[in-house]
């Protein structure tokens, strides 16, 4: 009998019930919760009088709806301007403490975005099921674990009986091999990766990224890979623990410690494909070929090396990618053939649950440092993942150089990712964005999302438009 | 919740690929604490050519005459036809409540987003895979005659077209009984409670460290 993939190992370790039906129920052993998918889950426990099934396995903390200036910040719930955002953040406050839910609530300094809060906490370790109703729980993958979204029906379902009914992926294997040239980051490989297998490429599909590239990747970057499993189809990514994921983990506020680690660890040494595990697909790239990448359309996938230029739909055969083309050229105010050099920003945003770790913020600060953002840039904002990302980078004096650049210092939370609080993009403005998807309208109506790296956007905050951060970095050196 | 037997009805067209999650419905309506209303809001900054903002009127702002749902022929609809990659993007189970609260029931299309898929059927409604060619045929027939029907029966596995083709779908066993039944899963999860908790207190044994952590005293 062939091995098992680490996909494969995490499923049998959970398997509550095998279906005749094909379906199986999966134990699950962490469920984070936030304040946008959670409230009707709620109302349906109260509704069928259920109460939630394992207390100790729910953390919450709101992120999506939390304003990021200081201003707004400092009156706490209350000073929320916007009273439907308010309502949400107020609503996760009382529901979790009518169910007896720990919350980390919103001016605290652990409080921060749920996929960076999770592992930063050591709430999120190798070898669990973990769940949020959030896409970008594939995050949490990185450490070696079952992670996914989930809808807010299935948010109900896990707090009222501690499983989700669930039919098996396949597993693909992309594998990345060789070594990163020196400027291109996690976040490129994931890009280059969608790129390749499409946003569809892993449907159906769990995804452990294997490799040389991946093992020499640290835990932040390792965590913005699995994050954009979900841009390439994937529900979920994962990648082997090996002794960065254990250093990583080792110490956190919620990580065992003493007798309870060694047992933890010896546990987590089987967290790995088996050497004869088969894999339904594989897709394989070589680090050596990435180069820093930046979108240009609608879709992830509609992504090209910062040295390439706007594709031209005339070209293209299949007639649904010609018209996705076409339209994504239309709404993003490009033309076909313009070197994606040639595209100047209006706005910088550096942050999401992709790329506002530590280490994106070094890298963001190592290329503004000494450097002023161009004067046709209207905004520059870095907004820190979490209260603790943020207070290491001020040790650091990281937001001095931000600041001394001409760039704002905000407050943990979603922010500009998704526009469900006060920081979006007008119409029509085209943003360098270090976030996770750029969909018509996600960063605000009318706006044009460019993905890319931290290190990217703060080139393109100095430059004005794209420019390709190794040239920055040589002239530093 | 509702179920899911036989359905014929209108359909109307969304005719591009990888339709997302955003486009359903905008961010700024996820903004509810309610799982139901969100009809007016369905593909919201497509439909209007205005901003829309939670609780306001819908019925006084103004249309896209050339969204498809915004033309007569198309009112009324409750079958969707689409195209690849349908509700890809974020896990909001707005998107399926918005469709379900517009009127759709079935939505049918080359492929869809594994977590959307997945959330309509814990809201009754059909997601039907068919290939590509085959979607490709029906958006022609649809364009070609105004008044376009289909009748979708989930026990049969089929999709009947009015020239009276029988187009056969595959569906998972577990989640075609939930909608035929328009069972409650948690109900349905909570006749193993027993075996949840033999496979708990094991689980617990053997992993110690996942237990009791965060909580009241502790962490």
């Amino acid at each position: 009998m062939a091995g098992l993939t680490l996909y494969d190992k995490l499923w049998r370790n959970h398997l509550v019930e095998q279906r005749e039906d094909g379906s199986a129920l999966i134990y699950i052993d962490r469920h984070l919760i936030h304040e946008v998918t959670s409230p009707q889950a709620f109302e349906g426990l109260r509704l069928a009088g259920r109460k939630p099934w394992r207390l100790d396995a729910n953390l919450a903390v709101p992120d999506h709806n939390v304003p990021t200036s200081r201003e707004e910040r400092a009156g706490g719930i209350a000073g929320i301007r916007d009273q439907v955002s308010r309502l949400q953040v107020q609503t996760l406050d009382d529901n979790c403490r009518d169910f007896d839910i720990v919350e980390i609530p919103i001016n605290d300094v652990r409080q921060g975005i749920v996929h960076v809060v999770g592992p930063e906490q050591g709430a999120t370790l190798p070898g669990m099921t973990i769940v949020c109703g959030d896409s970008h729980t594939s995050t949490h993958g990185a450490l070696g674990a079952l992670a996914h979204g989930i809808g807010t029906s299935e948010v109900e379902h896990v707090l009222a009986t501690q499983c989700l009914i669930q039919q098996k992926m396949k597993n693909l294997l992309v594998r990345v091999d060789g070594a990163l040239p020196a400027g291109v980051t996690a976040k490129d490989v994931a890009l280059a990766i969608i790129g390749r297998i499409g946003t569809a490429g892993g449907t159906g599909y769990a995804i452990e990224f294997a490799g040389e590239v991946i093992r020499g990747l640290s835990m932040e970057g390792r965590m913005t890979l699995c994050n954009m499993s979900i841009e390439a189809g994937a529900r979920m990514g994962m990648i082997a623990v090996d002794q960065t994921t254990l250093d990583y983990v080792k110490g956190r506020t919620y990580a065992p410690s003493g007798a309870l680690w060694d047992a933890a660890q010896a546990a987590w040494a089987d967290l790995h494909s088996d050497a004869d595990a088969v894999f339904d697909k594989v897709v394989t790239l070589r680090g050596d070929d990435i180069v820093p990448q930046v979108t240009w359309g609608n879709s992830p996938e509609m992504v090209l090396p910062v040295d390439g230029h706007v594709p031209d739909p005339h070209g293209m055969d299949n007639s649904t990618q010609r018209s996705a083309a076409q339209r994504a050229i239309e709404y993003m105010g490009l033309t076909p053939g313009m070197a994606i050099t040639d595209i100047h920003l209006d706005r910088v945003f550096i942050g999401s649950c992709t790329n506002s770790r530590i280490e994106d913020l070094r890298a963001a600060a190592a290329v503004v440092r000494g450097r002023q953002v161009a004067s046709s840039i209207k905004q520059a904002l870095v907004v820190p993942g979490s209260g603790q990302v943020k207070a290491q980078a001020e040790a650091e004096g990281l937001h001095e150089i931000f600041l001394a650049a001409g760039m704002e210092w905000r407050e943990p939370g979603c922010s500009m990712c998704l526009a469900m609080n006060a920081d979006k993009l007008g119409a029509g403005e085209h943003c360098a964005s270090t976030s996770n998807r750029n969909f018509e309208g996600r960063q605000g109506i009318g706006g044009r999302t460019h993905l890319v790296s931290p290190a990217m956007a703060a080139a393109a905050a100095i430059a004005g438009h794209f420019v390709d951060v190794r040239t920055l970095q040589e002239s530093t050196q | 919740m509702k179920s899911f037997t036989v359905l014929e009805g209108l359909v109307a067209p969304m005719d591009r690929a990888n339709v997302d999650t955003d486009m359903i419905i905008p961010k700024q309506f996820l903004k509810s604490i309610k799982r139901s209303g969100f009809g007016p809001n369905l593909f919201d900054e497509m439909r209007y050519l205005d901003e829309g903002q939670p609780g306001e009127d819908c019925s006084k702002r103004p249309l896209n005459p050339d969204f498809p749902l915004n033309q007569p022929r198309y009112h009324g609809a409750t079958v969707l036809l689409a195209r690849e990659n349908f509700g890809c993007g974020s896990s909001r189970e707005h998107a399926p409540w918005a469709l379900e609260d517009y009127g759709f029931r079935c939505i049918i299309a080359p492929s869809f987003a594994d977590i959307f898929y997945n959330n309509c059927f814990k809201n009754g409604i059909l997601p039907v895979v068919l290939p590509a060619a085959t979607v490709e045929q029906l958006f022609t027939a649809l364009y070609a005659q105004e008044g376009y029907r289909l009748e979708i029966d989930l026990a049969a596995q089929e999709v009947r077209t009015p020239a009276g083709e029988v187009l056969g779908f595959e569906v998972d066993v577990a989640r075609k009984q939930c909608l035929l039944k328009g069972l409650d899963d948690i109900g349905v999860t909570l006749e193993s409670a027993a075996r949840i908790h033999t496979f708990e207190n094991q689980w617990r044994e053997q992993s110690p460290w996942l237990f009791n952590v965060i909580g009241k005293g502790q962490g």
